[in-house]
């Protein structure tokens, strides 16, 4: 941990624990992540789904009870704080949800959603503040203080993502995580909504925590990408390096496999079917190895550790 | 427009209109040929009419929505007011679908090797269902198919799920699969396998293909003709390499920028402002015209022709891309 860490995550671990088939399961949603988020940084989380980076943004802001570590953030860790001051380090962490049709109250105009923070801790010294902070916010995300009246069936998906922004930016937080904040949008709209969050970014000197499925989506937003598979941190790496040059053989497969818009690299044929194991099995050693081409004894056997390969690469690959 | 085939196709839709209440239109004369063992990409964002044009071509558009115009040829018969039961047994093929939540499509509480089977004997009535089963979870390539065939859909991750319908489609023995979004749910380490899967299949049963995707990846990466769907309409179409060496249409070319490209060094994505216009705001001119860098006063004026170029490819513009596209 540098002096610069915004949200220092130590060790985090969260586990479900699933009834199937008259047999209780543990799944390890997240299994012992360390991330440290650096002021004024996008960080980018990706993974396939079931890796843990939903639970592992629902740990950090106390959605659901981590099981172990610590989220350290001014000094204080928040997995230890009582409700009311963890509801108070919110204003300064906030979040963007991936679904804005779900995230809004129907029966909300946009104005009162946008204020609901701000009224629940008191933050509006004034009714006239509170009008003028709600209609700076929805200036900001491009929508404009007339949006205020309006209501969520009025709005677009990507208008709809917006207010969820100026929800997020109006108690001025230091930290915005935001888990896959444009995943239910069309390609158009999806590129609008990745500008303006970069834009904010610049502009407010927010610290970006971005959550996504998509690697392309977030190579292009991040500094920095963490790739979680199974629960665990596999690589960690400056954005574009890790794009060009990925160390980890999950990582390679992950940016194989996007479907790129370019003809030259067709789909040929059917390959065997190659998918991750049950989250129900638990594993010695790597979580990777069934489907790793570089696989030898080890790795049946012991979990490699994430290491730092580079100055700012890690791996946690016996063979990188 | 149609694209030049050089074998007859074995779907043969021109001039479709879809309409709410008679009166919306939501598809608005779209023309595409589909020869067997092609893949032909319609690509759009939501909302733009490419799942209508596919429940069309299916008969399964929901009540009060129905083809006002045009026509829909499968193998040369004209299908496009037949219900699903009468098209059986006509002697022109059958079109089989599979859609992108394989879990809404399948029983939860019958067993995978029940559902195929079911498929089975509807539409082929002289095999045994069993060995059916059997050989079309080995065609999807699911491993293991004995143990599978008794495994209920929960048990099956996503990807597997999938390839159960791809069986499930392909028991009807049909010369058209249209998959809609078919992967869109699926991880992409997944989605690469079972798009190699539809690959293989449209190859080696010489079935023709219509794929339905808001993701111009995919589209570049396996479709062999593209069609670009835009508020209703069709703006472009062409062979894959040529199209996105080139895309004419400002539309096409719009929504190839807004791809994220982590190799560029501008940190700011293209972008095309606004948002696609409601079935109900289009107008006579083009409808990408409040949206279009490119726009004249004579786009908002009236039907905009179709133009053709040497490379195959056709788009609905005043003025596309290169310039030199002929009328």
């Amino acid at each position: 941990m540098t002096d610069d860490t915004v949200l220092d995550i130590r060790n985090l671990s969260k586990a479900y624990h699933v009834r199937r088939g008259g047999k209780n399961h543990e799944v390890r949603a997240v299994d012992d992540i360390s991330l440290a988020v650096r002021a004024g940084e996008t960080l980018g989380i990706v993974g396939e789904s079931g890796c843990g980076k939903s639970s592992l943004a629902r740990a950090v802001m106390g959605l659901t009870r981590a099981d172990g570590g610590k989220v350290i953030h001014d000094g204080v860790d928040l997995l230890t704080l009582d409700r009311r001051s963890l509801a108070r380090a919110r204003l300064r962490i906030r979040m963007v949800f991936q679904d804005p049709y779900a995230s809004l109250d129907p029966r909300r105009s946009v104005g009162d959603s946008v204020a609901e923070a701000g009224d629940i801790h008191g933050i509006f010294e004034s009714s006239a503040e509170r009008k003028r902070l709600v209609g700076e916010a929805l200036d900001r995300v491009g929508l404009g203080a007339g949006f205020a009246d309006r209501f969520p069936h009025e709005l677009s998906g990507g208008q709809r993502q917006r207010v969820g922004i100026a929800r997020a930016i109006l108690p001025e937080p230091e930290l915005v995580i935001a888990d896959e904040p444009v995943s239910a949008l069309d390609v158009s709209i999806q590129a609008q909504v990745l500008n303006l969050l970069a834009e904010l970014k610049n502009r407010l000197g927010l610290t970006l925590l971005f959550i996504s499925h998509d690697l392309s989506v977030v190579a292009k937003i991040s500094d920095r990408v963490a790739v979680l598979y199974m629960g665990r941190v596999v690589e960690i790496a400056p954005a574009r390096p890790l794009f060009r040059d990925p160390r980890h053989p999950y990582t390679e497969l992950l940016i194989q496999a996007i479907p790129r818009p370019d003809p030259s690299t067709r789909i040929t044929g059917a390959i065997e079917p190659d998918e991750p194991p049950s989250r129900f099995a638990r594993l010695a050693g790597c979580p990777f190895r069934d489907r790793c081409p570089r696989r030898t004894e080890i790795c049946a056997t012991d979990a490699p550790e994430l290491r730092e390969i580079e100055p700012g690469r890690f791996v946690s690959c016996h063979h990188a | 427009m149609t694209g030049a085939h050089t074998t007859d196709p074995i779907l043969s839709v021109s001039d479709l209109v879809v309409a709410v209440a008679g009166r919306i239109k939501i598809v608005r004369g779209v023309s595409f040929d589909i020869a067997p063992g092609e893949i032909l990409g319609l690509v759009g964002e939501s909302g733009c009419g490419k799942s209508m044009t596919s429940l069309a071509a299916m008969g399964l558009l929901p009540p009060a929505i129905g083809v006002t115009k045009g026509r829909i040829l499968l193998g040369g018969t004209d299908i496009t007011r037949l219900a699903p039961h009468e098209r059986v047994d006509r002697g022109c093929g059958r079109i089989a679908m599979i859609f992108q939540e394989p879990m809404t499509s399948l029983n939860p509480v019958l067993r995978i090797g029940d559902q195929i089977e079911e498929a089975i004997r509807v539409h082929d009535p002289d095999v045994v269902p069993a060995v059916r089963a059997r050989e079309l979870l080995d065609m999807v390539r699911i491993p293991d198919a004995a143990h599978q065939l008794s495994a209920f859909p929960h048990e099956l991750s996503g990807g597997m799920r999938q390839r159960v319908m791809i069986a499930i489609a392909l028991a009807c023995r049909p010369s058209v699969l249209i998959a809609d979004e078919p992967t869109t749910a699926l991880d992409v380490t997944v989605q690469r396998q079972v798009l190699g899967l539809i690959r293989e299949l449209c190859d080696t049963l010489d079935m023709g293909v219509l794929f339905i995707t808001h993701d111009l990846g995919v589209v570049a990466q396996l479709a062999d003709r593209v069609a670009v769907m835009y508020a209703g309409g069709l703006v472009e179409t062409g062979d894959v390499v040529p199209l996105f060496a080139a895309p004419l249409h400002p539309y096409t070319a719009g929504l190839m920028g807004c791809l994220p490209d982590p190799d560029s060094d501008d940190p700011l994505l293209a972008t095309i402002p606004g948002s696609a216009p409601r079935p109900d705001e289009v107008g006579d001119g083009c409808p990408f015209a409040p949206r279009c860098p490119r726009v004249a006063d004579i786009c908002r004026r009236g039907a905009v022709p179709v133009r053709h170029t040497d490379t195959g490819q056709a788009v609905r513009c005043h003025f596309p891309l290169n310039g030199e596209a002929s009328t």
